[in-house]
């Protein structure tokens, strides 16, 4: 048997030694191999940690592949300065690139150059990729192939995020072109801004 | 962009109500139009922020507080090429995506503007329709990326905290993987052995231990003291060594020899034990 306290060093020793974050089910299947804990217990235990950390300059957290151990973000801006070089600050044209991939994956370049009405560049799509962001799941079956991407874990991992629903944006539907129902409502509103732009266009 | 749109511009600083502040494609302009004017340099650096048409075109909607569902199609064309107007001056490079949002408006315009006859009512949507449509569908991904930036970043809001462990030591290293052709290499090693094996056990009379032992002894009784390696015959191979190692330790055990170092990891010598050596062993044990 295991006493809780013993428990609880246990599985903050295993994710602080770890390489990657750990999930339950590796906790179980190793570490804990030998005590036959259930799924809820080492949840509670988890828990446990969590509440033990909230007041420290480390804090448990869950991202996609699991829990891992983390300085607080409050921190970050003073933690910088320990390194010389800065942090990379990603360009709103990548940011954007990622979320509509994000967003809607599997996804071509083509699509993603659709919605944002400009070329996506090269180096943001090698930069995405070199990061592991962002991989090629596949090929469209369209002429030329194109290749179909995709985020990764990695992705939600360096964005703190366990899914991408985490960010509300991106849980909304495709907008449908407008329909013929919604165009009869909306019939009035297009005769009153065709009056207001005659008006305006009178008045110059 | 041209002499009489550059006076324009300039004409736009000194804003004045009673006259046209300028000529925008001929057409006189009175009022500047809300939150448009900005200063070139300040306009070179919104442009970076700016990631395309579809950006600009939906901070122009947004600063207007319009909606998007009622697209004015005319003021917005309007500001959106004053924008793409001052952004060739600057940097004409990034104009081209920008000039074919231009073009799309200034189609939409113009057909906004055509008498709409009862027939198209039905068949032919808004002209807006597809632009709208694009303009939320994009409006979505630029929340996305916002609230991703507002994410706590790796290496930027925090960093991972890991604990230095020797458990990994305790558990040894993992086999690396392993090839196929070093699999054979493998095999054909126990194959080695077994041949080794083989001639082992028909030589083991040859090579015993306790006859070792006696050899070293008299090896010891003619020379007083050898080297450590003076006492293995390299000829006799690997089996051999080991014989004459397990006789060594043999030897030592049963206190019939000394083994002496003058310090770590300088040369090991071996000589008999003598009467004196021999009462030590007996005390000690």
């Amino acid at each position: 048997m295991i006493s809780d306290q013993q428990l609880k060093q246990l599985i903050e020793a295993a994710i602080f030694a770890a390489e990657q974050p750990v999930t339950v089910e590796q906790l179980l299947g190793g570490v804990l191999a030998n005590f036959s804990l259930n799924r809820p217990r080492v949840r509670q235990v988890l828990e446990a940690l969590q509440h033990d950390y909230q007041d420290r300059g480390i804090e448990l957290v869950e991202v996609a592949t699991g829990y891992r151990f983390q300085t607080r973000p409050e921190l970050g801006p003073a933690l910088v300065h320990m390194w010389p070089e800065r942090a990379p600050r990603y360009s709103a044209a990548l940011l954007e690139t990622l979320a509509l991939i994000a967003w809607r994956q599997p996804v071509t370049r083509g699509e993603i150059e659709a919605v944002r009405g400009v070329s996506v560049s090269t180096q943001i799509m090698k930069t995405l990729q070199e990061r592991g962001w962002v991989k090629v799941v596949g090929h469209k079956e369209v002429p030329g192939r194109p290749a179909l991407y995709a985020t990764t874990k990695a992705f939600l991992d360096y964005f703190s995020l366990t899914s991408i629903s985490d960010l509300p944006a991106l849980t909304q539907e495709r907008p449908a072109l407008v329909e013929l129902d919604a165009v009869n409502e909306q019939a009035d509103l297009l005769t009153d801004t065709r009056e207001r732009d005659a008006e305006e266009e009178n008045e110059a | 962009m041209s002499e009489i749109e550059k006076s324009a511009t300039s004409t736009l600083i000194s804003a004045q109500q009673s006259l046209p502040l300028g000529f925008v494609r001929g057409e006189p302009i009175f009022e500047q139009p809300e939150d448009l004017y900005i200063p070139p340099e300040a306009l070179e650096l919104m442009l970076d922020l700016f990631s395309g048409p579809m950006d600009l075109l939906l901070y122009l909607i947004r600063r207007q507080k319009m909606d998007i569902l009622d697209l004015p199609i005319l003021r917005i064309t309007e500001q959106y090429m004053t924008y793409v107007d001052m952004m060739r001056e600057l940097k004409l490079e990034l104009a081209a995506e920008y000039l074919l949002m231009a073009a799309m408006l200034a189609e939409i315009k113009s057909r906004m503007l055509l008498p709409q006859t009862p027939d198209d009512d039905d068949d032919e949507s808004d002209p807006r329709a597809e632009l709208v449509r694009r303009l939320q569908e994009y409006e979505i991904v630029r929340e996305g990326a916002q609230q991703l930036d507002q994410q706590p970043q790796q290496e930027r809001d925090y960093f991972i905290a890991n604990a230095e462990t020797d458990a990994r030591e305790l558990a040894g290293q993992a086999p690396p993987d392993v090839s196929l052709a070093e699999l054979g290499l493998a095999l054909a090693k126990v194959m080695q052995l077994v041949d080794a094996q083989a001639h082992h056990q028909i030589k083991r009379e040859h090579l015993s231990t306790r006859e070792r032992m006696s050899s070293i002894l008299s090896q010891l009784e003619s020379y007083g003291q050898l080297q450590f390696q003076q006492l293995f015959v390299l000829q006799e191979g690997r089996a051999g060594v080991i014989v004459s190692f397990l006789a060594i330790l043999e030897l030592n055990k049963e206190g019939l020899i000394v083994l002496t170092q003058a310090e770590n990891f300088s040369q090991l010598y071996v000589r008999k034990a003598s009467e004196k050596d021999f009462d030590v062993y007996q005390r000690g044990g």
